[in-house]
C-alpha cells in the first residue's frame, strides 16, 4: 500500500528506443497509442490500483513573489528548459516491485509503426503517512 | 450521522449480520453487499424509528436484499437455484460467524491492501467511501479493490479454519499504515482487534490487541502542535492515557502468562515497558534488549534488529549501539537515522550532522523527513555554537 507517481517527460528523459515525434505518426498509429493509455488506465481501476491520471500542457510560465503590494513576477515561457514534464500517472500498489512492473507496461504504449515505444518513466515514490509504531 | 444513532455500535453488529446471511446459504459478495445497504437503511430509519431487536432488524432487511438482489437476475436464481422464501434457520455455527468472517477476509490470496479494505468493509462495517478517503484513493478503485477482494475468496468456504497469523497482520496494517482522514483507523483496528480476541482464545490475538492499547495510548504526546513528531523519549508523559495503559498492561500479563509467546505479544512487552517508565532516563532498556532478543528470534527482521540496536545504545552505551549496528546492512530503512542519533550520543558531531541529512533523503513518510531535517540542523547549529 503505497503511492507512486510515473512520471512522462515531453523533454529531459533519456531518448526511448522508437524515438520518431508524434505529429509524424499516422492518424491510426496515434489513436493506438490514445487507445492503449485509456485501456491501460480502466484496467489499473478495475485492479484497485488506479489513483489519478493527468497530462500537461507543454507551454507553462515561471513565476515567483513579487514583494509586498507587488504582483507576481512571471517570466518564459523558455522554450530551452531541460526538463519538461508531459504528464502522470499516479498508482497505489502493494509494492515497489508492482510500480516497476505497472511502468513497464505503461511505457509498452505504441508509437510509430505501432512498436512500442519503450518510453523512458520516472518512477518516483510518494513520502506516506508516517507509521505508528516505531519501537 | 444523527447523534441519536452510535454507528460504531450500528458497524459492530456487521459481522453477525452478515455471518447469518451466509449461514443461510447466500454467496459471501452478494451477502456482503445486502448488509451494506441494510447499514445505510439504518442510518436513514432509526433516529426516527429505533428498532427493539437492532440485529433481528438489520437481518431481515439485510435478508430481503439479498432476495431482490438475486429476483433481479432471475436467470442467475435458476442457474444457482436460490430460494427466494424465507429459510429454515441453518445448522448451528461450530466456529463463530465473526471469526470465520475474519478468517476469509484476510484469507491467505488476497494482496495486504485488498484483505485490508475486504476486512473494513465486511467486518468493520464501513463504506467503500469512507475506506476510499481513508486511503487517499478514488472512490471507484476502492470499489474494484474491494469486488475483486470478494471474487478471490468467492471459492473459499465459510466454515474453514483460516490462519490468525493473516488477520493480526491485517489489523496491524490497518493500525500501523493509515492516514488521518475522517476515519479513525487507529480506533477502528483496535476496535476490531477487541472484537478479534473476545471470539477466539489466541494469545498473540491478545499481544496484538495490547500493543495496540499500549501505542494508541502515546497518541497525544505523540505530535506536536504543529503536527511534527516527537521522539519517545521527548514526549510529555503525562499526557499518556493511562486508562489504555492499564488495560493494555492487563491484556499482556493475561496473554504472556500462558507461556505461549509470539511476535506482538513481545512487540506489546516493549511498549509496557516503555509505559513503565515515568521518565526517559528511568527507561529499562536491559529488559527491552532482552525483549528485543525474542523478538529477534521470534521474526529474524532487520527491522527488529536495528531497532535492537537502538535499545543496546541504550543500555551499553553509544559505542556497544554502533557496533550491534555495523553487522547490520546499511541499506535497510532507518539505518541511517538510528547511525546518525548514535553517532550524536556518542559525541560524533560531524558524522550525526551527515547522517541525519542523509537519513531526511531516505525517508519514506514527510513527518519522518520533516523530523530528520530538524535535527540535521539542530546538530549543525551545536556545532557552530
Amino acid at each position: 500500500m503505497a503511492k507512486y507517481l510515473l512520471l512522462k517527460h515531453y523533454r529531459g528523459a533519456p531518448a526511448p528506443a522508437n524515438d520518431v515525434p508524434m505529429d509524424q505518426w499516422t492518424p491510426e498509429e496515434i489513436s493506438a497509442h490514445v487507445t492503449y493509455m485509456d485501456d491501460f488506465a480502466a484496467r489499473l481501476e478495475s485492479t484497485g490500483e488506479f489513483v489519478d491520471s493527468q497530462a500537461l500542457a507543454p507551454e507553462g510560465m515561471w513565476v515567483q513573489y513579487g514583494g509586498e503590494g507587488r504582483p507576481p513576477v512571471t517570466d518564459g515561457p523558455f522554450a530551452e528548459t531541460k526538463d519538461l514534464i508531459a504528464g502522470w500517472m499516479v498508482i497505489d500498489v502493494d509494492s515497489h516491485q508492482r510500480a516497476l512492473e505497472l511502468a513497464g507496461e505503461l511505457s509498452a504504449a505504441p508509437g510509430a509503426g505501432g512498436r512500442p515505444i519503450h518510453e523512458w518513466l520516472e518512477v518516483r515514490p510518494f513520502l506516506g503517512a508516517a507509521p505508528t509504531i516505531t519501537e | 450521522m444523527t447523534s441519536s444513532l452510535d454507528e460504531v455500535l450500528l458497524r459492530s453488529l456487521t459481522p453477525s449480520v452478515l455471518g447469518v446471511l451466509v449461514r443461510r446459504g447466500a454467496d459471501f459478495a452478494a451477502a456482503e453487499d445486502a448488509v451494506q445497504d441494510a447499514l445505510v437503511e439504518a442510518v436513514r430509519a432509526w433516529p426516527a424509528d429505533p428498532p427493539r431487536d437492532p440485529k433481528g432488524w438489520l437481518v431481515t432487511v439485510a435478508w430481503r436484499r439479498f432476495l431482490d438482489g438475486t429476483r433481479a437476475d432471475a436467470a442467475r436464481r435458476r442457474r444457482e437455484g436460490v430460494l427466494d422464501r424465507e429459510p429454515a434457520p441453518g445448522p448451528a455455527p461450530t466456529v463463530d460467524d465473526t471469526l470465520q468472517l475474519y478468517f476469509l477476509c484476510a484469507h491467505p490470496s488476497l494482496t495486504p491492501s485488498s484483505a485490508v479494505a475486504l476486512t473494513l468493509r465486511a467486518v468493520g462495517g464501513l463504506t467503500t467511501r469512507q475506506i476510499a478517503q481513508a486511503y487517499l484513493v478514488p472512490e471507484a478503485t476502492m470499489a474494484q479493490r474491494i469486488s475483486r477482494a470478494k471474487r478471490t475468496v468467492s471459492g473459499v468456504r465459510f466454515d474453514q479454519p483460516g490462519d490468525v497469523a493473516t488477520v493480526l497482520r491485517v489489523l496491524y496494517l490497518v493500525f500501523n499504515e493509515g492516514y488521518s482522514g475522517d476515519v479513525d483507523l487507529a480506533t477502528e483496528a483496535i476496535r476490531l482487534a477487541r472484537q478479534l480476541a473476545a471470539v477466539i482464545d489466541h494469545p498473540e490475538a491478545q499481544g496484538l490487541l495490547a500493543l495496540l492499547l499500549l501505542t494508541h495510548a502515546r497518541r497525544a504526546a505523540r505530535t506536536a502542535s504543529d503536527g511534527s513528531l516527537v521522539p519517545l523519549a521527548e514526549q510529555d508523559r503525562g499526557r499518556w492515557d493511562t486508562e489504555s495503559i492499564a488495560e493494555g498492561v492487563d491484556i499482556l500479563q493475561a496473554a504472556l502468562a500462558r507461556d505461549r509467546l509470539g511476535e506482538f505479544q513481545a512487540q506489546a512487552a516493549i511498549a509496557a515497558l516503555h509505559a513503565d517508565a515515568p521518565t526517559a532516563e528511568e527507561t529499562d532498556w536491559v529488559q527491552i534488549v532482552e525483549w528485543y532478543d525474542e523478538l529477534v528470534r521470534l521474526t529474524d527482521s532487520p527491522v527488529v534488529r536495528l531497532n535492537r540496536a537502538v535499545a543496546v545504545g541504550e543500555a551499553d552505551g553509544p559505542r556497544a549501539g554502533l557496533a550491534t549496528l555495523s553487522t547490520l546492512d546499511d541499506s535497510l530503512p532507518r539505518h541511517a537515522a538510528v547511525a546518525a542519533y548514535l553517532s550524536e550520543r556518542a559525541g560524533d558531531l560531524a558524522t550525526a550532522a551527515g547522517l541525519y541529512a542523509e537519513a531526511a533523503r531516505r525517508a519514506s513518510n514527510l513527518a519522518e523527513r520533516d523530523h530528520l531535517v530538524r535535527q540535521a540542523a539542530r546538530v549543525n547549529a551545536r556545532r557552530s555554537g
